[in-house]
């Protein structure tokens, strides 16, 4: 691998990188790309008619009663100009063709590449039942299902939330802080099951009915009514009824490899990538939700659906693409507001393994530290940042810690991260 | 409006007017202020909106949380024990009607 090629492009100019994805992965590789001193053509592909924003704020803050409802942008307008990037503001591209390294797009381009890059991200799974087409049935992603849900704020009274995981219980308490009446209805055992360990999954389960979210385990929805083509409620697969004037589907997404098909590589969960997040195809690369990686920290492969992936797996790329081949190998995390109340993640938890508490979850500010066997995987903080940045350095430098240290409240994990 | 002043690390100034409520973070990233990054979108989560606020601005200033607190402990520039804050928590409004903050070398390790 020797960096970016200099073949031709269709207009006569030497092919770039092409990017395609206008979000916190695309738009970080295009760039570090300069700022690691590529000086080639640098084309990126959006979608959505918006400068690239950040989404994280739309669950969380932009749902709440603050005054500045604008979103968060990923870079300043000018940035595209000044870095000389040619950014294809609500664009997409249509197809790939591997054999001839060209690109199509819905404007009718047609681009060759040095490089392709995939950050195509994931699409929210869609409901597929009676009623899921009323009006008053949002999904949350993009800025447009921000702003639609905000409004939509200012005159519900009850929300009905599919769905226990990040996205609807974000949804929920900023809701419910707005004096919403909301009921979340999750078919598992817990919420945010498939991500949390248990005592964590019960601390919020708690912190959520204690700001009168209701919540019902072990119930899927089967069906949503409507009036006038504008829901009113749903039916839960036990059959109990929810009114609802407004409902927020987060069941879940599916990361977008449509492209990675047309390019002919290796696809299951995402487009599949090696530790140096190039596909099958030797000039088409994919990074961010839309791609399964094999992780270092876990052994196994997997798809991550967070800031810090998106950034790091970018930040990584450029360099592989400018001559300096680098492997992923950066130590995940995550975290999620819901309410006052964050949630951080460093690592990736095991749900089934051995979870261990340090500090009282009754004064709201605890860990999780979770352990398969003796062997530590991923921390769980609530309100707790040192914890969480102390598990961070300790998860990233394989430091070895016991289960005795982690449960034992004067062990000072900061120091002991420290001295790495 | 209020106003903000970023000093780059070479002198350079710019000025940027705001509406009440504005962070820091968020004026810089908007306006394309290098030196600024606000990689998580104001969660006090990621330390890339570092700035070193002027003596005379630091009694106007919001109390500094936990949060806060901890990953100024993670920043790439070195950290000022009275002048180093997080942009995007420093909003400013009708107690910070102006502001000035240099900016830091770097906000990310290279």
């Amino acid at each position: 691998m020797g960096g970016v090629g200099a073949e031709r492009r269709p207009d006569g100019g030497a092919p770039g990188v092409v990017i395609v994805g206008g979000g916190q992965a695309g738009i970080q590789l295009a760039d570090s790309l300069r700022t690691e001193g590529y000086n080639g053509p640098i084309d990126v592909f959006a979608t959505e008619a918006h400068l690239p924003y950040q989404r994280p704020p739309l669950s969380k803050d932009f749902l709440g009663t603050a005054d500045d409802p604008s979103a968060l942008p990923l870079r300043a307008e000018k940035f595209f100009a000044e870095r000389d990037i040619t950014f294809h503001r609500g664009v997409s591209v249509t197809g790939v063709d591997a054999a001839t390294r060209l690109i199509t797009s819905s404007a009718g381009d047609v681009l060759g590449y040095a490089a392709l890059v995939l950050a195509t991200g994931a699409r929210n799974r869609q409901l597929a039942i009676d009623g899921a087409e009323l009006e008053g049935v949002h999904y949350l992603r993009t800025l447009d299902d921000a702003t639609a849900l905000r409004v939509e704020l200012e005159r519900a009274r009850t929300a009905l939330v599919v769905g226990g995981g990040f996205i609807g219980l974000e949804f929920a308490a900023s809701a419910s802080q707005r004096g919403v009446a909301v009921t979340v209805l999750e078919r598992g055992e817990r919420i945010m099951g498939r991500v949390l360990s248990e005592p964590m999954s019960q601390h919020f389960s708690q912190l959520h009915g204690d700001a009168s979210v209701a919540i019902r385990l072990g119930e899927g929805i089967a069906r949503l009514t409507g009036v006038d083509g504008h829901v009113t409620g749903g039916v839960g697969t036990s059959g109990a009824l929810y009114a609802a004037d407004l409902v927020v589907v987060g069941i879940g997404v599916e990361p977008n490899v449509e492209l990675g098909r047309m390019a002919g590589v290796g696809v299951s969960n995402g487009i599949e990538v090696d530790s140096y997040l190039r596909t099958s195809d030797p000039f088409v690369y994919a990074i961010g939700d839309c791609c399964s990686y094999p992780n270092a920290h876990t052994g196994t492969i997997t798809r991550l659906e967070s800031v810090q992936n998106a950034v790091d797996q970018a930040k990584v790329l450029a360099k592989t693409l400018t001559g300096q081949p680098t492997e992923y190998v950066e130590l995940p995390w995550f975290w999620s507001q819901q309410g006052a109340d964050k949630l951080q993640i460093a690592g990736i938890v095991d749900v089934a393994g051995d979870p261990v508490l340090r500090g009282d979850p009754a004064c709201g500010k605890f860990s999780v530290f979770c352990f398969r066997g003796d062997h530590l995987l991923g921390v769980e903080s609530v309100n707790n940042t040192a914890d969480h940045l102390a598990a961070r350095r300790i998860l990233s430098h394989h430091l070895p810690l016991t289960v005795a240290q982690a449960a034992d409240p004067l062990f000072d994990l900061k120091a002991y991260s420290r001295a790495a | 409006m209020p106003s903000i002043t970023y000093v780059h690390p070479n002198g350079d100034e710019q000025v940027i007017e705001v509406v009440p409520g504005t962070s820091v973070m968020r004026a810089a990233v908007t306006n394309g202020v290098d030196g600024i990054v606000g990689e998580c979108g104001g969660q006090a989560m990621c330390a890339t909106c570092h700035v070193y606020v002027r003596d005379e601005f630091l009694a106007a200033l919001a109390p500094m949380n936990d949060d806060e607190e901890e990953m100024l402990e993670e920043t790439a520039a070195p950290r000022d024990e009275e002048r180093s804050r997080l942009g995007c928590q420093l909003k400013m409004g009708s107690r910070l009607e102006s502001i000035v903050v240099d900016l830091p070398s770097m906000q990310v390790e290279e």
